[in-house]
Parts: structure tokens; sequence; C-alpha cells
């Protein structure tokens, strides 16, 4: 084996998996959503870029560290998710129309007045946080003197994947052990029969949205630092929550977060071997894949093994 | 006499171009006429059979390139994409509707957006055969002046107009109805929903690769983010029926109507220009929360509320 | 009397979880067949399987002499076999007449035809008077026959009807039982799901068994009614009979 190539494969592999944590992060906020609202949140990513933004001006004004501000953000963000739902989305939901996906386009509606909003109010300019630490590396060398290749990891990208495991952690802490969290899941599994246990499915329903903003709101304080802002990225992280939703089983938090890291690790073996161009097209073949050969998605997968059927 | 209706709106624009309209004028009626052919093509499927689709600039592209590439490519003339465009954009059609037709509701519409991104990108990346970003100029454009295209377009959309009018009342469109009220019940009751949602999708696509070609020829130049764009095709295709009307015959043309003045008129005003997608989504959160069935489907409602003011 | 209608041993699984065990019966031409069986016990999920919804785990099912098993719904419902829900899945934004047309299609092409048979069935369940009502706007009663009606445009020779009479008064009771009479008098076959017994009684020349899954009786309405297996099976659950 050539030691550059293998090189290559596990730095390739590194980099995957650092972006899949973060992947993961902010599929588990659309697939909560999706699980108890039955609701596609086509905005989760403009959410994300509004959190970014926060994070940004924090830094650029205030010189607060994205790592610090995502206690800021992430309660904010919370709010912002919660008035979403109490004034936008729960109107369409009483609303009798024809197509039922009018509450999907309701979300597409609402992240176009996002992202334009944040044309208008910031320029369409590329931005960056000049955190001073953005290049600062670890090197195995440091740590394995005679080791016989070399690897490197970016520090902001492996203290970001650190920050997502906690999140997660902390998360899946509260949905398992919890009241509230047990509700949510309740709610999840079964709205009517958790309706007649006495859980207050409105309650929960403008709580999961305000967890699953604060959710992808974290994850945009923990991207800062590592990508280039401006206002249309949107978009393209609402696509990758989608096909990590659908890749995890729609509404599997566990699911969400194998998903993540799946898609983290196939991106970035696209953007390697195949150039950069095609890394959203390998995004696009799992998930077509997914359709196709694994229609429940990975908790499908889960389930099956559990059950031993 | 309502049977007349049609009839005299077809004379009426077939001698429009008569008055001596100005050029901007033609350009607004052509576009709008695009624009009710493909928000009537998204109609069949979406408002009659039920199947929302966030994917349409999948078809408006595919039919702009096949018109595009034959030019690039072989150097013909970029007309011949019509005929061509049935064959490329109703495969592409199949294979899309194999994937997605299985999904049902949201999901069906998500993985139609995903198509059309995976369409976009595509054409981006494959260089050599698409010109990738710098897009396709069709360096001389038949005519210089609009009228012909003015009365190409009326054609097709008097084409589709019929050609969907005759459709929904058959018993294909009794068929399209079933699915999209309850799959299971119709499955039940005899109804191939798979064969039927896929042919709801070919024919929808069909005519929307139309509008593809036709602005292909029109506007002599495309590009991947202009004819694959989510937000500027695939959105304001899903707008333009929402806003006039769901499962209704003449709701895509007024919604084609408000949705390119409404542009043309955000467009014009110096300052409020960069935030015509704003304006857009506000309008969109409006008429589904107030207007669900659109101006021709809430038409009743509509009147009663004037009425009250008045 | 010859079989229309043969279960050979169906079982269906989901996961780890048997809903069918092993249920084996014939329906022969011409009878009515009540399916009864405590809460959970696998009726609906036995129509599924008879219908195409599910594929039976093991086991399979003959129509006519053909096996079916494995088809899809549509292509079940073409050879004979309609069927209605308990949770009534009207076409709930189409009148009665295009709900009844768009299953009338099946056999008549043409729109004409279609109409004139959808007309026909109306009269026949008698809601002729609703049919240009949107059938959203439909007491339950008479969506419930409008469910019906809806099946019999497909004209099949099996009916398999799920809970037609839950939710009903006395007197649209007695109304259902004379149809369900009707439709069996002009030569269909029907197999009915039923929890009252009062109705099963008063209408099926047989009735099938099931609890947890499995086929635990079959009879005559006074064989089964006097089994102990089954007033086993119901004691607890309701008192019955």
């Amino acid at each position: 084996m050539d030691p550059v190539k293998v090189e290559v494969f596990l730095q390739t592999l590194i980099a995957g998996i650092l972006l899949g944590g973060l992947y993961a992060l902010i599929g588990l906020g659309m697939t909560l959503i999706m699980g108890v609202m039955r609701i596609i949140n086509l905005a989760h990513g403009e959410l994300m870029m509004v959190a970014m933004y926060m994070a940004y001006w924090l830094f650029t004004l205030l010189h607060i560290d994205p790592y610090l501000a995502v206690f800021i953000v992430a309660p904010a963000m919370f709010f912002f998710g919660m008035a979403i739902q109490r004034f936008l989305i729960n109107p369409v939901l009483r609303v009798e129309a024809i197509l039922p996906e009018n509450q999907v386009i309701l979300t597409v509606g609402i992240g176009m007045v996002l992202s334009n909003l944040a044309t208008i109010m910031f320029t369409s300019d590329y931005r960056s946080t000049p955190v001073e630490y953005a290049s600062d590396a670890w090197y195995l060398s440091d740590l394995w003197r005679s080791s016989p290749i070399e690897l490197s990891f970016s520090v902001p990208w492996v203290v970001s994947f650190l920050f997502a495991v906690v999140i997660t952690a902390l998360l899946w802490y509260f949905l398992t052990r919890t009241d509230t969290g047990k509700s949510i899941r309740a709610t999840a599994q079964d709205r009517d029969a958790a309706l007649l246990m006495g859980v207050n499915v409105e309650r929960m329903k403008l709580l999961t949205f305000g967890l699953g903003a604060s959710l992808v709101g974290a994850a945009g304080c923990l991207f800062i630092p590592l990508y280039y802002l401006y206002p249309a990225l949107g978009g393209r992280f609402t696509l990758i929550a989608f096909v990590i939703t659908i890749l995890g089983g729609l509404g599997s938090t566990v699911g969400a977060i194998i998903g993540g890291v799946l898609l983290g690790v196939f991106e970035s073996m696209t953007a390697t071997y195949l150039g950069m161009g095609w890394a959203p097209v390998g995004r696009f073949i799992i998930f077509v894949a997914a359709l196709v050969f694994l229609p429940g998605g990975i908790a499908s997968v889960l389930r099956r093994r559990r059950l031993g059927g | 006499m309502r049977g007349l209706v049609p009839i005299a709106g077809i004379i009426l624009l077939a001698l429009l171009p008569l008055v001596g309209l100005s050029t901007y004028m033609m350009h607004i009626l052509i576009l709008v006429i695009m624009w009710s052919v493909i928000g009537m093509a998204w109609n069949l499927l979406g408002g009659y059979c039920g199947q929302v689709s966030f994917g349409h600039a999948a078809f408006f592209g595919t039919g702009a390139y096949t018109a595009g590439i034959l030019y690039l490519k072989l150097g013909v003339s970029a007309w011949w994409g019509f005929p061509l465009s049935i064959v490329v954009v109703g495969v592409m059609a199949l294979i899309i509707g194999f994937i997605c037709l299985r999904l049902r509701g949201p999901f069906f519409a998500l993985a139609t957006l995903a198509m059309g991104e995976v369409l976009r990108v595509t054409a981006e990346n494959l260089r050599g055969f698409t010109n990738g970003t710098l897009g396709i100029l069709i360096q001389k454009r038949t005519w210089v002046e609009k009228t012909w295209y003015y009365y190409i377009i009326l054609a097709i959309a008097v084409f589709t107009f019929l050609l969907i009018r005759r459709l929904v009342n058959s018993r294909l469109g009794y068929y399209f109805l079933a699915i999209r009220e309850d799959q299971d019940a119709a499955e039940s009751l005899g109804i191939n929903t798979t064969l039927y949602k896929t042919v709801a999708l070919l024919i929808s696509a069909i005519l929307t690769g139309f509008a593809g070609v036709f602005y292909m020829n029109y506007m002599g130049y495309i590009d991947p983010e202009i004819v694959y764009a989510l937000h500027d095709i695939s959105i304001i295709t899903i707008m333009v029926v929402m806003v006039g009307g769901v499962a209704t015959f003449w709701g895509p043309a007024v919604g084609a109507l408000i949705m390119v003045l409404l542009a043309e008129l955000i467009r014009s005003l110096p300052r409020i220009g960069t935030a015509h997608q704003s304006l857009f989504g506000i309008l969109l959160i409006l008429i589904i929360i107030f207007l669900p069935n659109g101006i021709v489907g809430d038409f009743p409602k509509l009147k009663t509320i004037l009425r009250r003011r008045a | 009397m010859r079989p229309l209608l043969e279960l050979k041993g169906v079982s269906k699984f989901f996961g780890g979880l048997a809903a069918l065990v092993d249920v084996s019966f014939t329906v022969n031409e011409g009878e009515v067949v009540g399916l009864i069986g405590p809460n959970g016990a696998g009726k609906t999920t036995l129509f599924n399987v008879i219908n195409g919804f599910y594929k039976p785990s093991k086991g399979e099912v003959y129509f006519d002499g053909k096996r079916i098993s494995g088809l899809r719904p549509h292509r079940i419902c073409r050879l004979g076999v309609a069927r209605t829900f308990q949770v009534v899945k009207p076409l709930q934004r189409l009148t009665v007449i295009d709900n009844v047309m768009a299953s009338a299609f099946l056999r008549s092409p043409s729109r004409q035809e279609a109409l004139e048979r959808a007309e026909k069935i109306l009269h026949f369940v008698g809601l002729y008077e609703d049919r240009e009502t949107v059938s959203k706007n439909l007491p339950l009663g008479k969506r419930k026959k409008l469910e019906i009606a809806r099946a019999l445009a497909t004209e099949p020779k099996l009916l398999l009807l799920d809970e037609s009479f839950a939710g009903l008064n006395p007197k649209e009771q007695a109304e259902m039982i004379e149809t369900i009479k009707k439709i069996n008098r002009e030569g269909v076959t029907i197999l009915i799901i039923e929890h009252h017994m009062r109705v099963i009684m008063s209408i099926s020349n047989r009735v099938v068994v099931l609890n947890y899954g499995e086929k635990i009786a079959e009879g005559s309405p006074q064989e089964v009614a006097s089994s102990p297996e089954v007033i086993k099976a119901y004691l607890g659950e309701t008192a019955v009979a």
C-alpha cells in the first residue's frame, strides 16, 4: 500500500466524520420536528443561516467567541422557532385546503423571506469569522513520534465536532430521562395516545419546533469558524438535513446521527476522489439510493435487528 | 354559453398583437402565457392527482437543455427540441417517477425537489456536454420580433388547456381525483395507482418540457442556475398555481398573470427590487393562510368578503 | 356449492408480532359469512390480506380458483373482490355521484355508461337523493352506504364489509341489514366483519371466529354462539349474545 494513498484516505475519512457530526446535529433538529409535527421544515437551513449571522455579529461587534455564542444563540433560536410555530405554522394546520402539502410550502415561504431579508440587511457578501485558531491543527506525529503516516486534525473542526457530540448527548438525555422529553417522544409515536395519556400535545409541538430550531442554531455557531457565511447558504443545508432525515428514517434520532455521519463521510469521499463539484451529487446519490433500496431508512434496519424478524 | 368563453378568450388573445403593443408588453404577455403552461402542467399532477412536485424545474430545464444541446452539439435548430423533448423529458419523467412516486405526500414533494437539484448540479458539472455554468447561447435567434414567439407559446397554451380539460373530464380525471383524495381507497377500488400517477407525471412533465424548449428558443440563453432553479422555477410554479387556484381550469392562468405582473412591478421599483423574494414569500404565506384554494378556487369566499365590506 | 374464496394456512407477521396464524376457511358462492372476534383478533388484517394490501407471510389465498395472494389490490379488485373500510374513506371533496363513478369506470369505460351505472347503484342503496352532495358533508350513516355503493360499482363477486354497522342507530341498522340482504340476493357473496351479534345472527349463513389471530371456531351462527371456546374468548371482553 502506498502510504500517501493511505494518508489521503484516512484524512478524508476523518474530515468526513468531523463533518458528519455537525450534519447529525442539523438532521436531528429536522427529524424531531418531523416526528412530532409530521411537517418537513424546509426553512431549516435558513434558520441555521440566521443563527450564523447572530454568531457572526456577536463575534464581530462584541468579540464573543463562536463557541461561547452557542449559549446565547441556541436559546434565542429556541424562542424564534417557537414564534414561527405559534404564529405561522399553527394557523395553517387548521386551514382546510385541497393540498395537505400547504404546510411544507409555507415553510418554503418562510425560508424565502429569511434568506432574502438577510441579503437586504447584510448584502450577499461572503463573510468569514477570523478566529485566531482558524488554521491551527494537531498532528499525529506530535502524539506519536514514530508514526509511519502523517495526519492532521484541524482545531476548529475537532472542537466543533466535540461540541456537537456533547449537545447530542444532552439531547439524548433530555429525550430519554426527563418527563418533557418522554412526552415529546410519546407525541411523536402516537399523537392520539399521547393526548389520551394527558400529554399537552400543543405545548409539545411548540417545544419541539423551538428545540429543532435551537439545535440547528447551535450547529450554525459550530459551523461559523469553519465556513463562509452568505444569505443563500440556507437552501443547501435544508437539503442536507432532509437527506439525513430520509436516510436515517423519518423521525428517528439514532437514524439521524448515523445518517449524518454516513453522509459526511460519503461527501468527503466524493469531494476527494471525484472533485469538489461532485460532492452535492454524491449527497443525492445517497438520497436516491436510500429511497429506492432502504425505504424506511436506517431506523428500519435497526428495528429489524432488534426484533430478530 | 359557458363553452363559448374559452373560444372568445382565445380569439381575443390571438388578435391582441394586431393592436400594436410595445415590445415590452409583448414580452410580458409571452411570459404570462409561458407560466400559464407550466402552471397548468403542474396543476394536472399536483392539483388533480394530488402529487405535489417541488421539482418541476427538472422538466423545464431538461426541455430547455434538449433544445440547447441540439443547437450546441449538432448545429440543428433549437426548435427541433419540441419533438425530441417528448422523448427526453418523457424518459426523465419515467425515471423520476420510478424513484419518487413510491413516496407519499410531503416525501414525494421533497424527493422531486432533490431530483431538480441533482439535474442542476449534473448540468453544472457535465461541462463537455452542457457547457457547464457558462450556459448555452444561441448566436442568432429566429426572429427579432416577438409576434411569432407569441403565437407559438399561445398555441402551446391552448393545446395544454384543451388537453388537460379533456383529461380531467374523462375516466382518467376521475382516477386522478380518486388518487388525490385517498390512495388506499383508490387502489382497493381497482385503480392502478402507480400507473395513473405515472401517467399524470408523464403528461405534466412533457408539457413543462415544452415550456422549457420554448424558453431556450425565445430567450436565446440558458444556464443551469436559470432553468434548473429551485426558487425561480420550481417554487414559482407552485406559487402560480396556489395563487390562481389549485385544481381549477383557469387558476394557473390567473396565477401566472398575477405573478408575472407582480415580479415586473417589484423589479421596477427602485430599492424594493432586491426584496422581491421576501414579498413573494410573504404573499405565499398570506395565500396559504387566507386563500388556501387560490383566487379562482376561493372566489366565492372572496366575493362574500368583498360584499360584506361594501 | 362452489368455493369462491379459499384461505389456506394464512399467517401474517409484523416484525416478530403474529397478527394471523395459520388461518384456513372457505367462503362458498352465494353465502354470507360473518367474521367475528374480540378487538385486535386480526379481522381487519385478514381483510387487508385478502384484498392485497398485505402479502401473507405464509399460506395462500385463492379466489375463484385463482391464486390472488401477492397480487396488488387493484388487480384483485378487477378479479371481483371489493371491500369497504372500517374507517370510511370516501373521496372527501367529490360529490356522491362522482365517488361512485370513479369506481364504476372499472367496468364501463365510457362516461355515459359509468354515469348510468352509478345512478342505478345509488337508487339501489338509497342515496340517489344525495347524489350531488359533497361526500364529506354526509352524515355517518350515509357515508357507510356510500362506501358500499362504491364497492358495488366495481361489480364484485365477493364483497368484504368491514364493520358497516358501527356507529349506526337502530333504524339505520335495520336499513343496512335490508341492503346487505338485497345485495346478496343479487348474487354477490359477502364476508362481513361485525361486532353486533344480533346482526351477525340475522344475516350470516356461517360464522368464522378469530381470536389472537387464530381461527377458534367455524359453523352456523347457533353452533358458534354455543361453542365454549367462543364464549371463553368473549368473556371479559363484552358480554355479548
